[in-house]
This record gives C-alpha cells, sequence and structure tokens, in this order.
C-alpha cells in the first residue's frame, strides 16, 4: 500500500507536470498541482527548471526503487532466497558517487544563468518602493513623487463565516500596486517594523522586507492582468491577512493611473515642492496643532506650568527656524533620555511645516516667517 | 562491520542477584544512574512530548480544515505552530535519539554502563522543567512565543514574557544535549569491548559519535543567539536592530549555524538505527560500512557549510546564491551513497519483513522523496517560488516524520523485545505500520501541491484555491495521530507482558552484542566486557 499510495501520487504530480509540460501557461491553474502560470521571463525560467529537475528526480526514483521493489520481491526468505554475503565493491561505490555528482553539475549551471538574471536589477523602466507593515503594504512610486497604502479589502464577516466567500477571499486590496506591462519594475523591498515577504509567485519574486535595510530585486511582466500573492514572512497575528495585489496595464493606462494619482496628491494639498503662502499654512497648522499638540501645549499656547512648557513666547519658537524643525523632528532628548516631547517624523513634510508656521505666528509669537515643506525635507535627511 | 564476532558473552549463565540495588517507587527513576533506566525515561518523556506536540499540530490541522476562522484566534494559532515544532523537535526527536543511545550504545560497545553515569541523570531530568516552561507558556500574560519556532527578531523582540520562558527553555535543553553529548562521546572512545576498533563498531554508535560531535559545536552557537536576543529584549542592546547598528538577518545567520547541522543531528542516528534494521532482516551484513562512515562524517562536514540556503528570500549577494547552492547540492551525492548502500545491502539478501524491516523501508522510500524536494529546494531560482510555502512544509515533515520518526518506530520495535523480554505483537506493528504510512502520505503529499500554487505556511486561513487539499491533509492528520494509539498498546502490551516471550536473540539476522545478552537485559550487563574478535 505503501506503494499504491506513493505512486498514486506520484501520478498525480506526473500527470500535472506532463500537462504543464504541453501547454505552458494553460488551462493547469485550477488543477493546483503545479507552480502558477508564470508572466516574466525569470518566472518562466523557474517554471522549467522546475519541471527540468522534478523530471531528473522522477527518474532517479524510478531505477532506485524498481531495483528496491525488485529486490524485495525477489531476494525474500518466503520465496526460498538465500542470502549472500558480500558486502563491498569500490568500483560500483566509485561510480554511484561520480555520477549524481555529474548529474548535479547539470542541474547546476541553468540555475546559476537564472540566478545571474535575476540578480541583473539595472535599467529599470519604473522603481515602485515596497515597505511592509504590520499589516498592510506601502508603495511609494519614487520617481512620480506619490504613494499610498494597501491593505486587505475582505470583509470581516467573510472571515469571521457569517458571510458567504468572494472569489479573491483574503487576495484582494482596497488599493493594488500597477505597473505597466514588458516594462522593467525595480522594487526596492524593505519594512517599517517587523520582517515581511513580498511574495508574487506568477512573477518569481520573493524578497523579504528588512527593516533598517533595502533589498532590490525586479520584474517584466509580459501580460496584462491582475496577479495576487501574499505576505510570506510570519509577521504577527495578521500575517494571513496582508495579500499583494499588482495589475499588469497598458503602458497608455499606466500613463494615464500615475496622471490620476499625481493629480489626486496635488488636490489633498501634498505636493511637497509647492510652495505655500503664510496664511495657507496657518491655516492647516492650526488642524494640525490641534490633532498632535493641543494636549500638552494647550490652545492658548500657554502650555501647563511644571510640565508642559508654553510655546506663546518660548525661545525657541521665536529662536532661528532651523532649530525648532529639528525638535519637531527628533522631539526633546534631557540626559540620554527621551522626553515627553516625541519627534514628529512620522507627520508630513507639510503637516510640520504648517505646524512649526502656525506656532512661530499664533498668540504673541510674529515672526512672519512661512517655514516651506522643502525645507522640512532638506532637514530629515 | 557489522560483522564483529564473538563469544557468548561471559557471566551470563548463572543468576543475577545484583539486579535490585535501588531504591523502589518513584525515587529509582529520579535517583538513578542506570544507563536503562535513564533511556527509558529519556523514551517515555518523548513519547509524552511526542503526544503534546500532536495535539498542537492537530489543532492547527483544525483550523486549516476549512478557508474561514473557525476554533482558534490568529495569536492562538501562531503560538500552536511555534510550540509544535520546538516542542517535536526539542521535546520528541532529540530525546528519543539519546533514548537509544542511553539504551543500545553500552549494550552494541559491550560497556557496562555510560561514561558519566551521574551526570547521565542530571542531563536527563533537566529535560521536565524546560518541557514545564514551554506549556506553561501558554498561560503567562501575552501567551506562548508566537513568531515561529525559528523566533526572528524583530518579531520576537516584541513579544510578551511567553517568548522569555521560551528562550530560557531553549537554554535549559541545550545544556542537557551537551552534557548528553559528552557522555556519548566520552562511552564511546574510552568504553569499548577489547577487540572493537572504532571501523568495527555498529553503525548506530558511530552515526550517535558524529551527532554528538555536532551537538557539540551547534548548541552553545544557538544558546548564543536566543542570549542576544534576550539582551534586546531587556537590556537595551541592539543586535538585531537596524536602529541601533544592528541587523536583523543576523540573528538568522546565528540561528541557521545552529539549524542546519540540527538537521542531521535529527536524522543521523535514525540513519544508524536503519542500518541496524536492514542487515539484520535481509540476513546480509552491512554493504559499503567504511563509506557509509565517511558518508555520514561527510554530511556532518558540509552541514556547516549550507546555513544561509535557509535564507534565500534574505536579499544575498549573488555569490552568496551561488555558494550555499553549490554546497547544499553537494549533500545530494554523500546521501545518495547512503541510499545507494542500503538498496545494495538488501540485494540477494534473504529479507523477511517484520514490523522493524517495514518502518525501515518506509523510511528508505519516504526519506528518499524528502531528500529529492530538498534538492529541489537547493536550487536558488525555484526556491524564489517556495521559499516559506506549504512545499518546504511538506519537505521538511518527510524527513523528519517520514524520515526520522519512522525509524524510531523501527528501533522501537527492534529492540523492544530486548527491553521488555516480550515479543511486540506483530499483527499490531504491522496495523501500526500501514497506518501510519498511508495516513502519512494524506497529510503531508497533498502539501507539495499547495506550496507550488503559492500557499505561505504560517497563516491560520487561506484563499478558497487551496481549500481542498488542506481538507485532504486535515483528515490524514486526524487519522495519523490516531494511528499513534495503536503504537502505545503495542509498547503497552509488552511491557506488561502480553505477548511471546523473547528470546535472547530474536532476529537471525542480528549480530551486534546486545543480542547476546538475556531478553530482558539484566539491570546490570557487562560487567565484565566481551571479548570482539
Amino acid at each position: 500500500m505503501v506503494r499504491n499510495e506513493s505512486k498514486a501520487g506520484r501520478r498525480r504530480t506526473l500527470t500535472a507536470a506532463a500537462l504543464a509540460l504541453a501547454a505552458p501557461g494553460a488551462a493547469h491553474a485550477e488543477l493546483e498541482y503545479n507552480l502558477q502560470p508564470p508572466v516574466t521571463p525569470i518566472a518562466q525560467q523557474m517554471y522549467d527548471l522546475h519541471s527540468f529537475i522534478f523530471w531528473v528526480c522522477v527518474v532517479i526514483f524510478i531505477g532506485v526503487f524498481g531495483v528496491m521493489f525488485y529486490s524485495i520481491f525477489k531476494h525474500r526468505k518466503s520465496v526460498g532466497h538465500t542470502a549472500q554475503q558480500f558486502h563491498e565493491n569500490t568500483t560500483v561505490e566509485i561510480i554511484w558517487t561520480i555520477i549524481p555528482f555529474l548529474i548535479l553539475l547539470f542541474m547546476a549551471f541553468p540555475a546559476t544563468k537564472t540566478i545571474l538574471a535575476m540578480k541583473d536589477t539595472a535599467a529599470p523602466d519604473v522603481t515602485v518602493k515596497v515597505t511592509g507593515y504590520q499589516w498592510k503594504w506601502n508603495y511609494d512610486y519614487l520617481q512620480e513623487g506619490f504613494g499610498f497604502y494597501s491593505s486587505l479589502s475582505t470583509p470581516l464577516d467573510q472571515i469571521e463565516n457569517r458571510a458567504p466567500k468572494g472569489e479573491n477571499y483574503l487576495l484582494e486590496v482596497d488599493h493594488p500596486m500597477v505597473v505597466p506591462v514588458d516594462s522593467k519594475i525595480r522594487l526596492l523591498v524593505t519594512a517599517g517594523d517587523v520582517i515581511h515577504g513580498f511574495f508574487m509567485p506568477a512573477f518569481g519574486v520573493q524578497l523579504d522586507g528588512i527593516p533598517g535595510f533595502v533589498r532590490d530585486t525586479w520584474f517584466r511582466a509580459d501580460k496584462i492582468g491582475t496577479y495576487r500573492g501574499q505576505c510570506s514572512q510570519l509577521c504577527g497575528k495578521e500575517h494571513g491577512f496582508m495579500p499583494i495585489v499588482v495589475e499588469v496595464v497598458s503602458k497608455d493606462d499606466y500613463a494615464k493611473w500615475v496622471d490620476a494619482q499625481k493629480k489626486q496628491a496635488a488636490a489633498a494639498g501634498d505636493d511637497p515642492n509647492k510652495v505655500w503662502a503664510l496664511a495657507d499654512l496657518v491655516a492647516r497648522g492650526e488642524k494640525v496643532f490641534t490633532a498632535n499638540c493641543v494636549a500638552c501645549h494647550q490652545a492658548n499656547g500657554k502650555g501647563v506650568p511644571g510640565a508642559f512648557p508654553a510655546l506663546d513666547g518660548s525661545k525657541v519658537v521665536t529662536g532661528p527656524k532651523a532649530e525648532q524643525i529639528k525638535t519637531e523632528l527628533n522631539g526633546v532628548v534631557r540626559d540620554g533620555k527621551p522626553t515627553a516631547m516625541v519627534g514628529f517624523k512620522s507627520l508630513s513634510d507639510i503637516d510640520l511645516a504648517a505646524v512649526i508656521t502656525y506656532t512661530r505666528n499664533s498668540w504673541g509669537n510674529k515672526t512672519g516667517e512661512a517655514v516651506q515643506p522643502s525645507e522640512i525635507k532638506a532637514a530629515r535627511s | 562491520m557489522s560483522s564483529v564476532s564473538h563469544d557468548v558473552a561471559p557471566g551470563y549463565g548463572h543468576s543475577h542477584d545484583d539486579h535490585a540495588h535501588h531504591p523502589a517507587g518513584i525515587m529509582r527513576w529520579i535517583t538513578t544512574t542506570n544507563h536503562k533506566d535513564i533511556g527509558t525515561m529519556y523514551l517515555w518523556f518523548s513519547f509524552t512530548m511526542f503526544i503534546v506536540g500532536g495535539i498542537m499540530a492537530l489543532t492547527i490541522r483544525a483550523e486549516l480544515f476549512k478557508p474561514g476562522l473557525q476554533i482558534v484566534n490568529p495569536e492562538f494559532f501562531n503560538s500552536m505552530t511555534t510550540l509544535h515544532g520546538l516542542i517535536m523537535l526539542f521535546g520528541a526527536i532529540m530525546p528519543a535519539a539519546v533514548g537509544f543511545a542511553n539504551w543500545m550504545i553500552p549494550l552494541m560497545i559491550g560497556a557496562p554502563d555510560m561514561a558519566f553515569a551521574r551526570m547521565n541523570n542530571w542531563s536527563f531530568w533537566l529535560l521536565p522543567p524546560a518541557a514545564i516552561l514551554l506549556i506553561a507558556s501558554l498561560f503567562v500574560p501575552g501567551g506562548a512565543a508566537a513568531g515561529g519556532w525559528t523566533m526572528y527578531p524583530p518579531l520576537t523582540v516584541q513579544a510578551g514574557m511567553g517568548m522569555d520562558l521560551t528562550i530560557f527553555a531553549v537554554h535549559i535543553m541545550g545544556a542537557s544535549s551537551i552534557m548528553g553529548s559528552i557522555n556519548i562521546i566520552t562511552t564511546i572512545l574510552n568504553l569499548r569491548a577489547p577487540g572493537m576498533t572504532l571501523m568495527k563498531m555498529p553503525l548506530f554508535c558511530w552515526t550517535w559519535l558524529i551527532t554528538a560531535y555536532l551537538l557539540i559545536a551547534v548548541m552553545p552557537v544557538l544558546a548564543g543567539a536566543v542570549t542576544m536576543l534576550l539582551t534586546d529584549r531587556h537590556f537595551g542592546t541592539s543586535f538585531f536592530n537596524a536602529a541601533g547598528g544592528g541587523d536583523p538577518v543576523l540573528f538568522q545567520h546565528v540561528f541557521w549555524f545552529f539549524g542546519h547541522p540540527e538537521v542531521y543531528i535529527v536524522i543521523l542516528p535514525a540513519f544508524g538505527i536503519i542500518s541496524q534494521i536492514i542487515p539484520t532482516f535481509a540476513r546480509k551484513p552491512l554493504f559499503g560500512y567504511a563509506s557509509m562512515v565517511y558518508a555520514v562524517a561527510a554530511i556532518a562536514i558540509l552541514s556547516f557549510i549550507v546555513w544561509a540556503h535557509h535564507m534565500f528570500t534574505t536579499g544575498l549577494p549573488t555569490a552568496g546564491m551561488l555558494f550555499y547552492m553549490y554546497a547544499t547540492m553537494l549533500i545530494a551525492v554523500p546521501t545518495g551513497v547512503k541510499v545507494f548502500n542500503w538498496v545494495a545491502t538488501m540485494w540477494k539478501g534473504s529479507m523477511t519483513f517484520e514490523t522493524p524491516m517495514l518502518f525501515a523501508i518506509g523510511f528508505l522510500f519516504l526519506f528518499t522523496l524528502g531528500g529529492f524536494t530538498g534538492l529541489v529546494l537547493a536550487i536558488v531560482p525555484i526556491d524564489i517560488d517556495l521559499h516559506h510555502t506549504y512545499y518546504v512544509v511538506a519537505h521538511f515533515h518527510y524527513v523528519m516524520v517520514a524520515g526520522s520518526l519512522f525509524a524510531f518506530f523501527g528501533g522501537v520495535y527492534y529492540w523492544i523485545p530486548k527491553w521488555t523480554g516480550t515479543m511486540y505483537d506483530e499483527k499490531l506493528g504491522k496495523v501500526h505500520f500501514w497506518s501510519s504510512m498511508i495516513s502519512f502520505n494524506v497529510t503531508f503529499f497533498p502539501m507539495h501541491f499547495l506550496g507550488l500554487a503559492g500557499m505561505p505556511r504560517r497563516i491560520p486561513d487561506y484563499p478558497q484555491q487551496f481549500a481542498d487539499w488542506n481538507m485532504v491533509a486535515s483528515i490524514g492528520a486526524f487519522w495519523f495521530g490516531a494511528s499513534q494509539l495503536i503504537f502505545l498498546w503495542a509498547v503497552l502490551k509488552c511491557i506488561m507482558g502480553k505477548g511471546a516471550k523473547a528470546p535472547a536473540k530474536p532476529w537471525d539476522g542480528g549480530d551486534t552484542l546486545e543480542w547476546t545478552v538475556p531478553s530482558p537485559a539484566p539491570y546490570h550487563t557487562f560487567e565484565t566486557p566481551p571479548v570482539v574478535k
């Protein structure tokens, strides 16, 4: 039964692999016996390499266990076979050391070629910085100057079995990554908290995002469509719920999409290069102040004596702006220990510029100076 | 060798009145320095942990029976995968191998006991506290460790105090392993019977000798890794924190420098047991004894230079990828030699198929399959598509369950007549084998397909296209779990003496020293060393 069971399993794989070889990228996807249909040249190479090595292993497996099962049937006591007592043969032993070595060389050669191609991230058409967070992805289109978060859009009702599960259950997001077809896309992968795994099987791409380090990889999708993957590195309790969706679109559609994204960013006032008027900054800064600062420094800017310093008349706020920008970004550290004034690096350049401008031009503070987002950007680096 | 010729061991013609010079009841087990008692305790501890880890595995499979969250929440699910891995590895497989070593190495080399009998006691009694720490961590605030058995930071730096208990447990188990290894090395090198040269030792002793060196080399490395984790968590260091000048990937390098030799620590004693069973039931000496020894040594040495194949997706440099791929592929050569030698041992033998032999053949068949998937995973471009998927889960369960565990089952059936003096129930043994063999494949074979289709490991819920194979795997898992009750019953029957009385040498093909002492083996054996010609 060992033989029946395992052979049955193997036969299924064989059939699937045969199908896969006969019709690459065709209808075997729903069979789920094999790798996902590749849509990039690298994934295609991986697929072919797997098929090749799979068949070599099948042949060796059948050879070795053919001999073993022949022996099991012929050389058993119950059929009256008596044991011979040989126990070594140097020639045979040398042969079966050298032949596997040669087979391995035949496997290593194509694998090496694919590795070299995989690692060549030079001359990309589009660069996207991918950052993993607990538990969502962030895609930054560096050349275009916009970015967005992408998180699971499957409703909780489906996960907790209160609603029927949709077709793309756990593989759907609110904002997919969009890339042009037939273009070299370079991914800079990192993470903000713990290690995450950016895994797109159909592209032959898997790279860990490591907090504090940036690694790169690339792909060139040659078929328009929507492709789905998942976070592959255990990253905490919602690890199974941070899928990756990439839409490969035509170059025209991509250009339109980029345009729309840029307009949206501009409409949200988040173009970091825009020069703002003083009044606009103060108006926006008041909102930022109310959201982030008012609890300690108070709406009248007087703070709480003994606990939180006043901003009204403060030397930092009325002094040179570089000093205040530094304080806002890094917080206040006294005697090597962080204080209640933590850094606000997480705010956008515009919000920081606005809130600094607001504090410098409110209450009794009348510097008349506007701090531009570009100055924050410069101070950050 | 395995053709050790020897006289009937001296001293067994007369009765043994000196058996019972030990306290009775629980104190016998707490204070014992007898290698047989300690071996028995290791094996029972291992089986207990196997059941505990098995229940965790079944919790995982129950949750994965259908898409959607049904039984446990994701955080608890992660604790289950983490503890299942740690408990099975450090609690079940490694102590089982040490149990076999304790029972069999002195009997096989003609020694009266292990070299350091008191240390032997201590290295066992460190294990229960470690197990209690691991299991108790489920009940502390924040729950048990949930960052995977690999404990990668920064995730494990975020974790609650369950992680500290886990780190402490790992330290204790490491100390236990190191002491056990020192004992085994010293015993083998110093207490062999006159005439038994190293190259005449039964292969089981050879595989354990090499395993013990691996353990001494790598357990301190693991201790270092988890200690750095501990100081990162509590004492403000930044070994694994980029913001403080550290690197999260450093942990992975240190961990896998331990972790890869660990794989061979788990499999080499199993190789040893298989190398005893196959010649016995083929009634023919082991083919290529010397090349078997060299192959084990080669595997052990290579195991130190392949660790980063566990890290192909961390963005290794090109040269690193190439080096670790080539080195990993090389391991296929000595492993192939071993498989060929076992098949050649069977060739033109006179085989019978009692339960130990069935498990040995099952081992050979499925371990080789696991070896092939290992080769597939060694090829970097394929690994990129399979890393962190169920393909890897399938691969290592083929080598750890169908490999190590099946070999240990075979070993228990092979030696239990010697341990208890009673033959096991052959019918029960065969049912246990076939039931385990089929259910194992029902559980783990479909995981290859899941991995190829792209299902990541360690997820409590999955997309719809993975549903069918997960259901099959879950059914197989419960079947496999239930099959182990047959094993328990078969063992208990022997212990209770229900069955035929075992002769000193129940297997015609057995030619090692343990078959020269009566069954059950007397409390003290080889007080006068046998002479091996």
